[in-house]
């Protein structure tokens, strides 16, 4: 984008945006959607759907908002009556094959189609009696389903596939009103980042098999967070119906994921539901582990880590870097051994057309904040001075068997969990920690870029973010996530000096003083 | 509506045959020839589709997906470019495919009528439908450009001009 | 009735001089006819004198936009720093028209000789003569031509020693209206779907593969080897009305007159001489209702509107239609308007490349409204939505197929309304047995 200015006014409002903005983009920052379907910000622009068009003073037809650059003075006008009756066109047009299926289509509540229509579309049709065109569903697979009969052809999934995935496996097939997207027979839709499509489908055309008939769009309530697939870090929004999971969808930011998440951290969430949770805090007692209030399990915890002694402290790359750093803090007094598991994949599943962006073989959200912190990454070693040790203390891990046995032969063991199926032998402490649906919390990535994530259910029962428990041993503890954050970054230099404040919802690179620029 | 013919009588038997490679011997060098006189080998994806066809006589699911492997392409952007174009069969049409023109300056001129002859002589009956000895399938086209010369008919790749429907019977007898 | 005819006497045959003579489609037949030395004369002017001497004659357009030619070529950029391409459309497929497959079938040379000069014009070294696949016969002609061409050098590496390089490749289409539009076009030779382009970028700027472009009309093409013979002062005086519409003509005329065929006439010959005299007037007891003077594309103008009408670029659009490919469409009063505005429509649903809202959906559903009326099951606000949804298809697309399609209607409806309340009052029986 060039540096040099250029002054356009739009609605009656003056700005002055960079030489080579659309008018499009121009409108969105003084504040003005034009209404489209066809154009995204992270696709090519065809300018077929005629949705966005708009009247441009002294131009003879109306333009294209999404592909007109503009122009020294020009002015525009997006909401007069040429505009809006040609807005007003476009959606009766799409509209006469459309089926009356929002009872029944999954779109329903998040559509552009009834967004736009109910805006300004015509109360009744004029295509009367006519028989609507059918085509029957067709399932892509594996997880996408094409409702042809939605379909406004606005063709975002075909060239999302062809220029962003660099895999062209739809199309547009026949001509006129006949037209379909198509798929190759036998083919199917499992690129690694394929359901991306299902998000940029303006309709219901392109919809979930995993989220089909689960929830209503308006009873969801929407959450910023962050995946934990990978240590890519794109940023998500985690989808809630009465407490439970139900989506992930990706959370637009320019500087990660730009619009996309890959379908392995898309279908990443199950998990975040389990039932099977531990809900209270367990003390052993003449070798029951029994339920016992916070009080008496932090007086206990506080007894175990006082005594000293060789510690070795094995936590999971998708805790918090609150947790991690206030519970290595609590065991500051120790002779510590802190380690962290970062599980790897098989290969690293790159989206081609946006550089940057992959799925990485590191398939935790946090290992880059454990190596900051110090952590090392040596697991067989740890597990194995682990074995000796005086206390182990277990944050968020899962261990095989092999290395349950080992670890039991250390003399005391805390565990701070969230599953219940872990049998650690000889567990002293049991505490219950939340996960990364239920607390906030800061991740950073591997590009060290620090992003915050919200709560977006409440946890089980008596659990706690893994953090507080830590603080909660002292006394002058942090009280907040923020706090903790705060604390936990000032003992790291590359981050010395955040705050929440700093990271927003898009995070940041580098500490607060170097003021990192964010976005495009 | 006119257009394209309905998938016709043996297509069923014809989709289970095995698809035989077109791009072999001279076909091959054909298409090779081509490469040069243009900068990419997408450029020769309208091409290639005659040549299936000429081959083949349509162009079957193989031959979309043997192009796609001579020019680099994904069988699904193949199938987008050839199902746009309408002179390319996706079906197994008759033996001689008989395409009339019945746009306006022809329609005011009696096109219909030589379409009915068509109709009944080739034994069709229906529009798309191909004749139960597989000699032949009807369809209305669009404009042939050649306006002046009503009717014109295509039957394969003869184009006749000044077609009507005494000269039906006659010009049928020509195509076995 | 067609072609061969001999040339009416208020004809003008400069292109059509040797159509129905077979001798002239070969190198040496054509040479033996004058040919050729359009393009020797060409070959020794800069790219700039040839490109001056095109603007100077009036050449325009004649493939139904009637733009300047000289200028068009003139968008081309001086300094050849990519490749430069010459695209010859000859993939002439508008209702009416079928003049430019006369040129090509009697006189391939011509037009061969004429795209070798607009392509040392416009500094290309490379021509793609786009050919619609149903010109099977004509497609033969014309490769067969092209080999004669090279192989007496008026095609290849050294083009009549001049050391200039000028190829053709013969590229058949399959079966799309829509690729006579010549963003289409660009992205047909490409190896897509016919799919118009959004301009800008124009192709002189970026077109095929990128790189400056011109594309050209066949009869556009063809005149160049005439101008640079005889001169741009000699086009420029062939003119009997409009001064900015010079030159001749091929008109198609076809429908119902007594002698349909491709008439070679001076611009600015009055319609009523073309239909009436040259082409033998109406068939016996049959009156002249409607003609569409340009190819479907342009609005209908009744037996009225041509009284007075000379056939050139201003005097149609003054008289409210256009002179747009020359294809004339003549209609008597036999002819029921409804049902052709019907099958018009139709023509263009089937030909819609799918792209834009309006085109893809309205071109259907003005179809569809107007076989309801003809079935006899016509609402009364019918006419009023279809002069509607016309409006909403006017001048909001990538290209104009769309606007194609409501030029018809809007005109029909205009000028033959009583046809459409006809039917719909159930005064006139229902024209379709079903819908």
């Amino acid at each position: 984008m060039s540096a040099e200015l250029v002054n356009v006014t739009i609605d009656g409002m003056t700005l002055a945006v960079p030489k080579g903005t659309s008018i499009i983009e121009a409108a969105k920052q003084a504040g003005i959607l034009v209404p489209h379907y066809c154009y995204h910000p992270s696709l090519p622009s065809p300018a077929v759907c005629r949705m966005c068009l708009v009247e441009v003073e002294k131009a003879p037809k109306l333009v294209p908002a999404c592909v007109t650059t503009v122009t020294e003075g020009q002015v525009v006008h997006t909401d007069s009556e040429p505009a809006r009756r040609a807005r007003t066109g476009v959606l009766e047009f799409l509209l006469i094959n459309h089926p009356l299926d929002c009872p029944i289509c999954d779109q329903a509540g998040e559509c552009e189609l009834q967004d736009y229509v109910f805006q300004e579309g015509q109360a009744a049709t004029r295509y009367s009696d006519y028989a609507k065109r059918y085509n029957p569903v067709e399932d892509f697979g594996p997880d996408v389903l094409y409702v042809a009969n939605r379909c406004i052809l606005c063709t975002r999934c075909v060239r999302f596939m062809e220029d962003v995935a660099q895999a062209p496996v739809l199309n547009v097939s026949e001509r006129g009103d006949r037209a379909y997207i198509g798929i190759d027979e036998g083919q199917l839709l499992d690129h690694p980042w394929a359901g991306n499509v299902v998000d940029l489908c303006p309709v219901g055309s392109l919809i979930s098999k995993d989220f089909l008939h689960k929830a209503r769009a308006w009873d969801l309530d929407k959450t910023a967070s962050v995946c934990t697939g990978c240590s890519q870090g794109c940023n998500i929004t985690i989808d809630t119906r009465d407490n439970t999971v139900v989506r992930l969808r990706p959370r637009p930011n320019l500087e990660v994921n730009r619009h996309f998440i890959c379908d392995t951290g898309r279908m990443n969430y199950r998990w975040m539901n389990r039932g099977d949770r531990l809900e209270a805090p367990l003390v052993r007692e003449s070798g029951k582990l029994t339920a016992t209030d916070w009080d008496q399990a932090l007086e206990r915890l506080g007894a175990l880590v006082g005594k000293g002694g060789n510690t070795v402290l094995l936590a999971s790359a998708g805790a918090s870097l609150e947790s991690l750093g206030m519970v290595r803090q609590m065991l500051a007094g120790t002779r510590l051994t802190a380690t962290v598991q970062i599980p790897t994949g098989a290969a690293e599943e790159p989206l081609q057309g946006i550089k940057g962006l992959a799925l990485r073989r590191e398939r935790a959200p946090n290992g880059e904040g454990a190596r900051l912190l110090g952590y090392d990454t040596d697991w067989g070693a740890a597990v194995k001075a682990a074995s000796s040790a005086d206390l182990v203390v277990l944050l968020d891990v899962n261990l095989t068997d092999a290395e349950a046995r080992l670890v039991g032969g250390a003399a005391m063991v805390v565990v701070l969990g969230t599953i219940q199926s872990q049998e650690v032998p000889n567990a002293a402490l049991v505490l219950p920690v939340t996960n990364v649906a239920e607390e906030n919390g800061a991740f950073v990535n591997r590009d060290q870029r620090v992003q915050r994530y919200q709560q977006a259910r409440t946890g089980p029962g008596m659990a706690r973010p893994a953090w507080w428990v830590a603080a909660a041993v002292g006394s002058s503890g942090p009280a907040t996530a923020s706090q903790a954050f705060e604390l936990v970054c000032s003992s790291i230099p590359a981050l010395a000096g955040l705050s929440y404040g700093d990271l927003g919802l898009l995070g940041r690179v580098g500490p607060r003083h170097a003021l990192a620029p964010l976005g495009a | 509506m006119s257009g394209h013919p309905a998938a016709g009588a043996g297509s069923a038997a014809h989709h289970e045959e095995k698809y035989q490679p077109v791009f072999v011997g001279p076909v091959r060098d054909r298409l090779e020839a081509l490469f040069p006189q243009y900068p990419t080998r997408q450029a020769c994806l309208l091409p290639a589709l005659w040549m299936v066809q000429e081959a083949q006589g349509w162009v079957p699911q193989g031959g979309v997906e043997e192009v796609a492997e001579v020019l680099g392409l994904t069988p699904a952007y193949v199938k987008g470019v050839l199902t746009f174009y309408t002179m390319y069969h996706t079906h197994p049409v008759g033996r001689h495919f008989i395409q009339v023109c019945t746009t306006s300056p022809c329609n005011i001129c009696g096109a219909e009528d030589v379409v009915k002859a068509f109709l009944q002589h080739t034994g069709c009956g229906e529009l798309g439908a191909t004749s139960k000895d597989g000699r032949f399938t009807v369809i209305e086209v669009e404009c042939l450009g050649a306006c002046g010369f009503v009717t014109p008919v295509m039957i394969g790749d003869d184009f006749i001009e000044g077609v009507t429907p005494e000269r039906v019977p006659g010009i049928l007898q020509g195509y076995k | 009735m067609g072609y061969p005819h001999p040339s009416h006497q208020k004809e003008h045959p400069v292109l059509s001089r040797h159509f129905g003579d077979a001798g002239a489609r070969t190198f040496d037949g054509w040479v033996k006819r004058g040919g050729y030395e359009g393009l020797k004369k060409a070959l020794g002017l800069t790219r700039d004198q040839v490109i001056d001497e095109i603007k100077a004659s009036g050449l325009r357009g004649r493939g139904g936009a009637g733009f300047p030619t000289g200028m068009k070529w003139s968008f081309m950029p001086r300094e050849v720093t990519k490749p430069h391409y010459l695209v010859c459309n000859a993939d002439e497929s508008e209702p009416g028209t079928f003049k430019d497959r006369e040129i090509i079938r009697w006189t391939p040379h011509q037009l061969i000789e004429g795209c070798a000069i607009a392509a040392h014009a416009i500094g290309a070294e490379r021509i793609y003569i786009y050919i619609r696949g149903e010109f099977t016969a004509e497609h033969k002609v014309l490769v067969a031509a092209v080999e004669d061409a090279y192989r007496n050098n008026a095609l290849g590496t050294n083009v009549f020693g001049s050391g200039r390089r000028i190829d053709v490749v013969v590229h058949r289409g399959a079966g799309a209206y829509i690729c006579g539009e010549e963003t289409a076009m660009m992205n047909s030779l490409e190896g897509k779907r016919g799919n118009p382009r959004i301009k800008p970028p124009f192709p002189a700027a970026a077109g095929l593969w990128a790189c400056p472009t011109t594309i050209n009309n066949v009869e556009t093409l063809a005149a160049a080897g005439p101008i640079m013979i005889r001169g741009a002062e000699w086009y420029k005086g062939l003119c009997l009305s409009s001064p900015k519409s010079t030159g001749t003509k091929l008109f198609s005329v076809c429908g119902h007159v007594q002698r349909p065929g491709n008439y070679e006439v001076v611009m600015g010959t009055p319609m009523r001489d073309l239909i009436f005299e040259m082409c033998g007037g109406m068939r016996p007891g049959r009156s002249l209702k409607a003609v569409i003077p340009g190819g479907s594309s342009v609005p209908i103008m009744t037996a009225a509107e041509i009284e007075d009408c000379p056939m050139d670029y201003e005097g149609i659009v003054a008289r409210g239609s256009m002179l747009g490919s020359g294809g004339m469409i003549v209609m008597d009063d036999s002819t029921d308007i409804v049902y052709q505005v019907m099958r018009l429509a139709r023509f263009y649903a089937h030909e819609s490349c799918a792209q834009c809202t309006q085109c893809r959906e309205g071109t259907a559903w003005t179809t569809k409204i107007l076989e309801r009326i003809l079935a006899g099951n016509g609402k009364p606000e019918d006419i009023g939505l279809l002069l509607d949804l016309a409006d909403n298809m006017t001048g909001k697309t990538i290209c104009v197929l769309s606007d194609s399609c409501a030029a018809p209607v809007v005109s029909a409806i205009k000028k033959f309304r009583g046809e459409f309340e006809a039917y719909l009052s159930r005064a006139r029986r229902p024209a379709m047995v079903s819908v």
